[in-house]
């Protein structure tokens, strides 16, 4: 990531752009009910495609991409929008991660084309599901299937007075606790992914006295190793533990353990 | 003139979920070609099932859209428990209706205000209209809010609930926590009486749906969360048949496939809802649609906006009625023990009927699943809508005409997100 202070400082135009994704991270945007108004206020909300019909030209201060990378023209045409934007901020796992569409990235995405459609030759796609960053520069990346709505607000309130964003890159277990949660893992031995999953959502599996299931993805240092211990001495077998890291963010969280596994 | 061939083209739809197009072709006076592209790219959500736990398809499946995620999630759990015959108790199911209530006035709040409304009152989009009826925008927001309090407060999350399981939930609220909720709700009402009036003085375009129309229903009630299927030719059956008479087909221009009830044509959704239940809305919705106009069916699509106000009043009433009846179930989920099996569920997305089919292995691993959503259902009847529009306004400039086709697809609030990449069962007629 780049030095985000200053890029897209005092923002004035605001664009959003969708790739393969289920439209859940932009709908987050207009999920902020009571602030959406406020914010057309003070921004000109110059391209977003699933909430207007008007389309103002580029450039625009600040991008916001949702979605992964999986056809030829999309690869294409995030490069289009790199070169209309400020800053570009990836909003969501499949933005940052390349989402659950890239478990095709550990298959034969022929046989995944014609299982889905009788015709597969007229479904042009890649093999690959892959983050925005995997093709063009990102100035910052906020994690989540879906993004939280509170990180959106303060990631566009610094951008809107050009300071950093306030995200802080810990685990899931520190929103536990600062809210007070019994531990699921060591109270009710239910297997968790919070110990290695990026903080963000306000703990909201454990809240209801589930495991996480790793909608933010890995965060930095995440020592998944120990974790994978953990899970299969609290019983779990183990193409359950390789399937718990396979969903949202299953690219992130294969780099980490490449690259921090110590076998 | 009239030789001449005039091809409108709207590149990226506006207003709607997921990536779209439009391209009509018109020569010598006659539509030669409607089509509703859908370029969304594909995700293969039907293959990557494959070999995934049971209970991750509920987490899974609501990924395939972030508008109406329930949906997903009720019909991945209905399809499953059917296979393994679970029937959970009456207390879960009102807690899953309540969540699903939320669903639906938080989606009809987003399509009526920002998606809907821009193309009855000449706005490219409900920012501009805040500017001029600054109080009806916030009225809407609020009435989505209320909506998302629903799902945030059942379901944990508001996109993408994490609550919900197979068999129920992890844990169920306590009457103590609903309490402010229904507070809220009242206020909500308000506002969603206000809209079916509101909405109900538009001007309507004329146009009919003279398809089958489809929904499912429930002997109980306005049927959401469960139910058989039914059509407006009587034709009956449950959701294990539905294959039997839906079949899909893959067309070129669309990553999307056209869907058939027994070789004719159909449209899912509010129109079809309303016309096929509405006899079975609460005395208070039925009141206000008489209101509004409507009769006992609506087969207007344009008037799609009405039935959705009058299905958001009924999704408050409802919500409302059961937090008053509220008691908690415990366990808050039932037991599930994975074995053989095949199963089907189906449910009634704010857009239309979504079906869902998953086949379980002994160790309740998914050995194949096909999921149909409510927008490919209606590609079809999109598209012959935009014809019919079309010829009977040749006399139209370009950009006008364009824009009423851009307001036919909305009418339907296509989910384009949902439509695209699905199915196996594909019969390939060319």
């Amino acid at each position: 990531m780049e030095d985000e202070e200053g890029v897209g400082a005092g923002m004035t135009s605001l664009a959003v752009w969708k790739f393969a994704s289920c439209d859940g991270c932009q709908l987050t945007l207009l999920d902020c009910e009571d602030e959406l108004l406020t914010l057309a206020g003070q921004v000109t909300i110059a391209h977003f495609l699933e909430a207007s019909s008007q389309v103002l030209p580029g450039p625009y201060d600040v991008s916001l991409v949702e979605g992964s990378i999986t056809t030829p023209a999309d690869a294409e045409r995030i490069r289009e929008v790199r070169a209309q934007s400020g800053a570009l901020v990836t909003i969501g796992a499949c933005a940052t991660a390349g989402g659950i569409q890239a478990l095709r990235n550990f298959a034969d995405v022929e046989e995944f084309r014609s299982v889905v459609y009788a015709r597969p030759d007229y479904i042009d796609t890649l093999a690959t599901s892959t983050p925005i960053a995997a093709h063009v520069p990102v100035d910052f990346e906020l994690r989540g299937c879906p993004i939280d709505k509170r990180q959106l607000l303060e990631v566009l309130s610094a951008f809107l007075v050009g300071r950093k964003p306030d995200i802080p890159d810990t685990s899931v277990c520190t929103e536990c606790k600062r809210r007070g949660l019994t531990c699921v893992m060591v109270a009710d031995g239910t297997p968790c992914l919070g110990p290695v999953t990026h903080a963000g959502c306000g703990a909201l599996c454990p809240a209801v006295g589930r495991g996480c299931y790793g909608c933010f993805g890995p965060m930095t240092g995440a020592n998944l190793p120990a974790l994978t211990g953990q899970l299969r001495q609290l019983g779990m077998e183990e193409r359950a533990v390789g399937r718990v890291f396979a969903t949202f963010n299953v690219t992130a969280f294969d780099g980490r353990a490449r690259n921090e596994s110590p076998r | 003139m009239s030789h001449r061939a005039r091809q409108l083209r709207v590149s990226s739809l506006a207003r709607v979920e997921g990536e779209g197009a439009l391209r009509i072709v018109v020569a010598d006076g006659h539509v030669e070609e409607a089509q509703l592209e859908i370029y969304e790219p594909p995700r293969f959500f039907e293959a990557f099932l494959r070999g995934r736990a049971y209970h991750e398809a509920v987490d899974i499946t609501s990924r395939i859209c972030g508008i109406c995620p329930v949906a997903y999630q009720t019909s991945a759990w209905n399809a499953i428990e059917d296979a393994w015959g679970i029937a959970v108790d009456g207390r879960i199911s009102a807690l899953r209706r309540l969540l699903y209530c939320g669903e639906w006035i938080s989606s009809h709040a987003l399509h009526i205000y920002l998606l809907h409304v821009p193309d009855f009152l000449g706005y490219p989009d409900a920012v501009a209209l805040a500017r001029d009826e600054r109080a009806i925008v916030e009225r809407g927001l609020a009435l989505k809010k209320a909506g998302n309090a629903i799902l945030e407060l059942v379901g944990g999350r508001a996109i993408h609930p994490v609550n919900p399981r197979v068999g129920g939930f992890h844990r169920a609220p306590t009457a103590a926590e609903l309490a402010p909720l229904a507070e809220r709700l009242r206020r909500a009402l308000d506002g969603a009486l206000a809209t079916v009036t509101w909405v109900a003085g538009f001007d309507f375009p004329e146009l009919e749906v003279d398809c089958e129309l489809l929904a499912v229903h429930h002997p109980a009630h306005y049927a959401i969360e469960q139910g058989e299927v039914v059509t407006s030719t009587r034709v009956a059956f449950p959701p294990r048949d539905f294959l039997d008479h839906i079949t899909e087909r893959q067309v070129p221009h669309s990553t999307a496939l056209h869907a058939e009830m027994d070789g004719r044509r159909y449209v899912t959704g509010p129109l079809a809802r309303y016309s096929l239940n509405s006899a079975q809305l609460s005395p208070l919705a039925r009141e206000a649609a008489a209101a509004a106009g409507l009769a006992e069916t609506c087969r207007n699509p344009f008037r799609s906006i009405v039935v959705r106000a009058v299905e958001t009043v009924y999704a408050i009433d409802e919500a409302l009625r059961i937090i008053g009846s509220y008691d908690r179930p415990d366990p808050p989920a039932a037991e599930t023990t994975p074995r053989a099996g095949l199963g089907h569920g189906v449910s009634e997305a704010p857009r239309g009927l979504l079906y869902h089919r998953y086949e379980l292995d002994s160790e309740g691993l998914i050995r194949d699943a096909t999921i149909i959503p409510p927008t490919s259902q209606n590609q079809a009847a999109i598209e012959d809508d935009l014809r019919r529009m079309v010829s009977a306004n040749l006399g139209l400039d370009d950009a006008t005409l364009t824009t009423l086709c851009e307001r036919t697809i909305r009418n339907y609030d296509p989910c384009i997100s949902c439509s695209t990449h699905f199915l196996d069962l594909t019969v390939d007629r060319r």
